[in-house]
Parts: C-alpha cells; structure tokens; sequence
C-alpha cells in the first residue's frame, strides 16, 4: 500500500512540509548533493533530524509531570504536617543528590527487573522490554521535578501571608484561593527559576542516549562511527543543542513579559 | 464620651486543638511510612544478597572509583577556577572583541551538555589525529582520562567565570569610590576590598558548582574511565547484580549530602560577622 494513501500517512505527509530540516522547504535542502548532512540516502540530515525531535520530544513530556510533580512537592514542603514535610524533603534529597545518570541506569535496569518479576509472577513465561523512551522520561521527571519543587517552594516563600487572609476574607475555599490568588503570582516569581531548570533539563536528555534512545547525540553518533567524521558531527550535535537552547531563551523572555503584564509592581 | 468602668473579666487561653486525623495528616504519615518501609526493605535486601565474595572483589574497585571521582573533579574544579579569572575578567572588559569571545565561551559551554562536549573532545578530536600528533599533543587527547579533565576544566571553567563575574558586579560601586578616596592602587582596591566581599557572594554557588561536578563527573564511565560509576556500570555487567547500582547510590547521597552540609557550616562560620 501506498504510505500516502492512508490517514495517517496523509497526515504525516502534511506534517513534514513544515519540516524545518529536510521538508520540501527545509534548510538542510540547499546543502550540495551527497553532503554529510543532507537527506535521503546519501547524507544523514534526515537521520539526525529525527534525532533532534526526538530530543524535544523527551524534554516536553517530561516538562508537564516534572511541574506537577514538582507542584505537590512544594505544596508539601509548606504544610504544617511535619510527616509530609518529611517524605517530599527525603524525596528531593535523594533525586537532588544522585547523578542524572545513575538515576537514569537505575529507573532503566531497575524498571526492567521489577517488571520481569510482576510479570512472572502474574504467569507470563518472560517480562516485558521497558521503551527507554519511557524509562528516560521517567527518570527526567523525577530529578526535574525534585530540582522543580525546590525553586516552587522558595516562590511560595516569597508570597505574604495576607494574600492567604485575603482569599479567606472573600470566602473562597482554600482549593480556590490557590487556583485564582496564588498561582497566578507563584508562576511570574518562580519563571526565571523555572527557565533554567528547562534548559537543564533540554541538556539531561542527552544523557538518555546511553540506554539507546535515539536521540540527537546517539544519531550523531551513528553518523561518526559510521563516516568518522566524529568532530564534524559531534560539534553538529553541540549546535543543535546550542540552537534549542537560543530558542528557548528567546520564548522564556516572551512569556516572562507576557506574565509580567499583569503584574502589579513593576 | 465614654468611659469604661470595669474591665474584662480574664479569660482562660483558647483550648489547644485535639489532634484529628484529616485527610492530609493521614498523606503525610502514609508517605512517610512508605518510605521508611522503603528504606528497611533496601536494608534488609542488602544484608541478604550481601555476598562476601562480590564484596572482596568489588569492595577495592568501587573505593578506587570513588578516588577516581574525587581526583577528576578535584583537579578540574581547581585548573576551571584559574581558568575562569581571565574569562571573568574578559566578560567584564570594555573592549567589544575580548568581551563577545569571553561571551561567547561561556554561551557556548554553559549551553551544550557536558556528555556532548566530552565526546566532541574525546572522539572527536581524533578527526585531527595527524594535525595533533605533528604538535605532540595526540598523547595527551589519546588518553580518556586527559580528555575527561579538559573537557570538565573547560566546561566548569566556564560555569565559574559566571559565578566569579556575578560576585564581582555585585559588590556596589560605593566600595570602589571608597578605595579611590583612600588611595589604594587598583590591585590593592582588588585584593583588599572587592575580592573579599565578592568570595562570601560566590561561596554558596561555588559549593554547588562542586556538587553539580561531583555528579556530572559519572558520564566519564561512558568514555572508559573507571570512575565509581564506571567500577558500577563494570560489576553490574558481569554480576547481573541490581545492588551494585545501590552501593553507588549510597555513594554517591554521602559524598553530596556530606559536602553540602559541610559547605553550609563553612559558609555560616565565614559569614557570622553579617549575622546580627
């Protein structure tokens, strides 16, 4: 059948004409022909490009269960309960203290055994494959967010009380003096604390290439053992890495006056 | 006009509240006990697969990664702090050229991540194998370790320079006016006025540019060199066995949990004048 003849083929088709690497439009296309890094079969463009969407992939799923994570780490660290103090400080110790690496070998192998285990013990002859895709984002959001509650918390910190009072004084609930009067002011305090920890973050995905995720520094990788050519494409896998880290500045600013709009004391 | 005749009667203090199981209390000492269950549970794992002979073998191996670990990042914390004083100086300097390269360092470094700058280094400068061996530096780039120290010097240099630039730019311009009216000399003015001021700014970030070191330094395993994580990643692939990952776990919490705290008494000890 033809790739093109199904809906998700069409769909996909549609999607790659916004490619900005090797779509009809994409830059990689005004390379010479049999270039290093054009598309196709002759160049690897193509390979490394999936590299890097796999990359921002990763780092966007695991943004989102990072912050909620990270979101009821905080609002535990600042509850008068002293038992659920203590069980979202040992938390952040132990993600906090522990190399991204190991965290990532451990959730990778240690996943794999305590499935092989449920699995049998549930009846099946053998376990099942853990996707390192799953494993990496895992991994990521527990670290991220152990760092992400670090810098919420210290955001909640610096919110006075009397908002509290004033949303008791109206009558809210508490669920929603949180949601309409302190969210709001949380989010434009702890941004600029939140921006690094994504370009962290944007920088441990390239740790998941060592449980063989084929991101951009695995598919760069490929690419060297296979031209040796491991400077030109090492130092393509640095740009590109550089690149995201340009454009995430450049939307962090953007939402950083978007959300200072509102602002009331600036 | 009114005047009160009497006074209020004294009133005993409100009852404390009775304790009372809400639905958080009852989160909170759940999770506690899951953790403390958690935490026995790893214990009595390990005193049960502890195996005399895995421990004789491998005992040794992870003590000399631990050394590895500390002596890698020991080396090229001290070479990127002396590294990063001319990059410091460079991202302050008035000239536009020395200070867009300066710039353009730490961007670069603080912006790719270290795996990728070690690997850039270690395999790829082997693209120049010819060019570095009619230098006589191929020696030097030939050998993982020398690479993991370049790249690490390189990259935590670049970190420091930051962190000594933001230090630096903190101290107000009253304290240099202070020093001009006094007749220091601008190295005097340096020495004796900014630097002191600026190290007790940068002592929190340089202890954790340390802890982020201490912990970035496990990728070196990737490219050869047996570090702790590099004796681990070893053990697990000839055992098969999970705790190998635990014991550098462990190691790994003590040496961060320990320099953090020891970080936090030096810095308390070297700020107690600011305390009132």
């Amino acid at each position: 059948m033809e790739p093109t003849a199904t809906l998700g083929g069409q769909l996909y088709a549609f999607v790659s004409l916004f490619d900005p690497f090797c779509g009809p439009f994409g830059l990689l296309n005004l390379l010479p022909e049999g270039s290093l890094l054009s598309c196709g079969d002759t160049g690897w463009g193509d390979e490394v490009a999936r590299g890097f969407f796999v990359t921002i992939t990763l780092a966007l799923c695991t943004l989102p269960i990072g912050l909620i994570i990270g979101l009821f780490l905080a609002l535990a660290k600042q509850t008068e309960i002293r038992t659920l103090r203590t069980a979202a400080n040992i938390y952040t110790t132990i993600f906090r203290g522990l190399p991204e690496l190991l965290t990532i070998f451990m959730i990778y192998f240690g996943l794999q055994i305590a499935v092989r285990e449920v699995a049998i013990a549930l009846g099946f002859e053998r376990g099942f494959d853990i996707n390192s895709f799953i494993a990496g984002t895992i991994a990521l959001s527990l670290v991220f967010s152990a760092y992400a509650s670090e810098v919420l918390s210290s955001a909640f910190k610096a919110i006075p009380k009397g908002q509290y009072e004033a949303g008791h004084a109206l009558g809210l609930r508490p669920g929603k003096t949180m949601r309409l009067i302190i969210l709001p002011q949380l989010v434009r305090i702890a941004l600029p604390g939140l921006g690094n920890l994504w370009m962290i973050l944007i920088k441990d995905t390239a740790l998941i290439s060592v449980i063989g995720l084929g991101d951009t520094l695995r598919q760069t990788g490929i690419a060297a053992k296979v031209t040796k050519e491991a400077f030109f494409f090492y130092g393509t896998a640095c740009l590109l890495f550089l690149a995201l880290a340009m454009a995430s500045s450049v939307v962090f600013s953007k939402i950083e006056t978007w959300v200072r709009r509102s602002g009331v004391n600036q | 006009m009114s005047i009160a005749d009497d006074l209020i009667p004294p009133r005993p203090a409100p009852p404390v509240k009775a304790f009372r199981w809400t639905g958080l209390r009852i989160l909170g000492a759940s999770l506690l006990g899951l953790w403390i269950l958690a935490g026995i549970a790893l214990v009595l794992w390990l005193i049960d697969a502890w195996d005399i002979d895995k421990v004789t073998t491998y005992g040794p191996k992870f003590l000399s990664g631990l050394a590895t670990t500390l002596t890698l990042v020991a080396i090229s914390v001290s070479l990127g702090a002396l590294l990063s004083v001319p990059i410091a100086f460079g991202r302050m300097s008035s000239n536009r050229f020395i200070s867009s390269i300066a710039y353009g360092y730490v961007y670069f470094f603080r912006g790719t991540p270290l795996i990728a700058q070690l690997f850039l280094i270690y395999y790829g400068f082997g693209s120049f194998r010819d060019e570095f061996e009619a230098v006589g530096l191929w020696v030097f780039f030939r050998d993982a370790w020398n690479c993991a120290l370049f790249a690490f010097t390189l990259n935590t240099a670049a970190y420091q320079a930051e962190i000594l630039r933001g230090a630096i730019e903190s101290v107000t311009r009253g304290q240099h006016e202070g020093a001009a009216a006094l007749g220091l000399t601008r190295l005097q003015t340096f020495h004796r006025i900014i630097m002191p001021q600026a190290m007790i700014v940068a002592l929190r970030p340089y202890g954790n540019e340390i802890i982020l070191m201490i912990k970035g330094s496990a990728i070196v395993a990737i490219v050869t060199v047996f570090d702790l994580m590099g004796e681990t990643r070893r053990a697990y692939s000839r055992t098969f066995d999970f705790q190998t990952y635990i014991w550098a776990a462990v190691f790994y919490l003590v040496i961060v949990e320990a320099l953090r705290n020891i970080w936090e008494k030096l810095e308390q000890r070297l700020t107690r004048h600011l305390n009132r």
